[in-house]
């Protein structure tokens, strides 16, 4: 698949935004490391909310037609793209009355109700994320469970990071926030080292025989019928070189997983404090980046069949 | 009614008829116009409905050329309806065709990823997706005799490969066709239920293709003469 920036760094922002957000509703709640003060908690959570409006915002600029974005809300009975909008979209007043009844102290119920509400929906929208890829069944290195978990385990990863480098520039107790991230990186490591691990086997998916119905014999592509290019080849023919996908890989796990484990260490040890936490959130985001990037630039759709692939 | 076509690979010979005409038809029809990028140009490109792929099956001296026609199967399981956001891809109760609103579409390309056959191609101009629509403008238009009202496509291919029929209709010539030469529908591990179906090369005996047998004294002069004339 040709991998389109913008549908990179909107799934990356936006997952790091509801993972912020649900965590740091988390962090108000039980108080973690003594609790943010008010004007913290509306600080990080429009913070929150501009990841996810910057990164919905980026996801229009894919669109050819982007006038008709609106109509997106239409379908959210059988299409998970609609589902996220509308998610999305539901999410955002009820985090707003969240961070406004903490501004103005409104009474307890109300804030932990829409805070509790715009969690659960932040969980919702991010499972609709992965869902718009896992559902689709011509792309096997996208048709798994594993697509939402990963996503899911991404987001709130970045999201405990950035949080981290809260709780630090803050000056509160830093451990809950390490200890809260130190578990969900390890979570989202582990997740995606199945998954890079579970689409390594090509395991039952078409082949050119099942493409072409001839499954009598061996069949070759001897003519495209086209030139130059077409839009099938201009939006499914992008291939990565396999050295190339696992030295990406290592990047992945690396900048992603391992510097900001390192710098969870170093905030722990209280050295270089905050410096500390921003290259966790920098590698952290970096390496989420790539992951999505690798996750577009891996997956083969099953029209390349049609096009002399002899399997997906 | 369950409308679709019948593509017979046996006698389909690659002759790109069927693409031209539907481009032709389309066009200048409900869903047009198919943009050409760089007709005349170094690296021409455009919008098609219907592509025809050439495959090798088999190795040598089995080996045979299979001329392979492709546009949209109008299945009846389609996702690319089921992913649609915005509702502009629909599949007609009446008579299960596929087709998208111009009007509605916001150029995302969901539906093209859903897609296992390549059916759905996006006009970069309008920014739409864009694809076969059965040329559902044609096949009801009163206006046209009765034998005309059919896919372009069928109509202009020179070889008869194509068909275009009601499956819904066991007795229809399409269903018959496919009952009699176990035609088959593509990938049907996903379960899309493809419409449009496609009946397989018969098999026939291998042609011989050693040296040729000497023909005698008569034929060696012949050949000799002909080498003279040659030089």
């Amino acid at each position: 698949m040709h991998p389109a920036f913008s549908v990179i760094f909107f799934t990356v922002a936006s997952g790091a935004g509801f993972g912020l957000f649900s965590l740091l509703f988390i962090a108000d709640v039980f108080k973690l490391g003594g609790g943010f003060s008010r004007e913290q908690l509306v600080i990080g959570g429009l913070i929150a909310l501009g990841l996810i409006v910057f990164g919905l915002l980026s996801s229009t600029f894919h669109l050819a037609n982007p006038k008709n974005a609106w109509r997106a809300f239409n379908r959210f009975r059988t299409s998970w793209l609609s589902r996220e909008g509308v998610f999305a979209v539901i999410f955002m007043p009820l985090a707003l009355i969240y961070l406004v009844s903490i501004w103005f102290d409104a009474p307890t119920w109300l804030r932990d109700t829409s805070g509790f509400l715009a969690a659960i929906l932040a969980w919702i929208t991010v499972f609709s994320t992965g869902m718009i890829y896992a559902c689709l069944k011509t792309i096997r290195q996208w048709n798994s469970p594993l697509v939402p978990a990963n996503y899911l385990a991404l987001g709130y990863a970045s999201g405990s990071l950035l949080l981290l480098l809260g709780a630090v520039v803050s000056g509160l107790e830093t451990l809950p926030y390490i200890a809260m991230s130190a578990l969900i990186m390890s979570i989202a490591a582990v997740l995606k080292a199945i998954y890079y691990f579970w689409i390594g086997s090509p395991g039952l998916s078409p082949t050119i025989n099942t493409a072409t119905g001839l499954t009598r014999a061996k069949v070759k592509l001897l003519d495209t019928g086209h030139t130059h290019g077409t839009f099938l080849t201009e939006e499914f023919g992008f291939q990565i070189a396999r050295q190339k996908a696992g030295l990406l890989k290592v990047v992945v796990f690396v900048l992603g997983f391992a510097l900001p484990g390192l710098m969870l260490v170093w905030v722990f040890n209280q050295h270089g404090g905050e410096m500390a936490a921003i290259v966790a959130v920098v590698a952290g985001l970096v390496g989420a980046s790539v992951e999505r990037w690798l996750f577009f630039a891996e997956a083969r759709h099953v029209v390349n069949l049609y096009h002399g692939a002899q399997r997906c | 009614m369950r409308l679709g076509l019948v593509v017979d690979l046996d006698v389909c010979v690659g002759c790109h008829a069927c693409a031209i005409a539907c481009k032709e038809w389309n066009a200048s029809g409900t869903i047009g116009p198919l943009t050409d990028y760089q007709p005349y140009g170094a690296e021409p490109s455009g919008v098609w409905f219907n592509r025809i792929r050439s495959y090798e099956m088999d190795e040598y001296p089995n080996n045979k050329t299979i001329n392979f026609p492709m546009s949209c199967m109008h299945c009846e399981d389609a996702a690319c309806v089921t992913v649609c956001p915005t509702g502009a891809s629909y599949k007609r109760p009446e008579d299960g065709i596929v087709l998208i609103d111009q009007d509605k579409c916001m150029g995302c390309n969901y539906c093209s990823w859903a897609c296992p056959y390549g059916a759905r191609e996006l006009d970069r101009s309008s920014g739409t997706m864009k694809k076969c629509t059965l040329c559902v403008d044609r096949i009801y238009d009163q206006e046209l005799p009765i034998e005309e009202r059919q896919p372009a496509c069928v109509l202009t291919c020179p070889a008869h490969a194509r068909m275009f029929g009601d499956f819904d209709d066991p007795d229809s010539a399409v269903s018959r066709t496919v009952r009699e030469r176990s035609g088959y529908g593509l990938m049907p591990e996903l379960n899309y239920s493809p419409t449009n179906q496609y009946l397989p090369p018969r098999s026939k005996p291998v042609i011989p293709i050693g040296p040729k047998p000497k023909g005698g004294l008569k034929e060696s002069i012949k050949q000799f003469a002909n080498k003279l004339v040659r030089r």
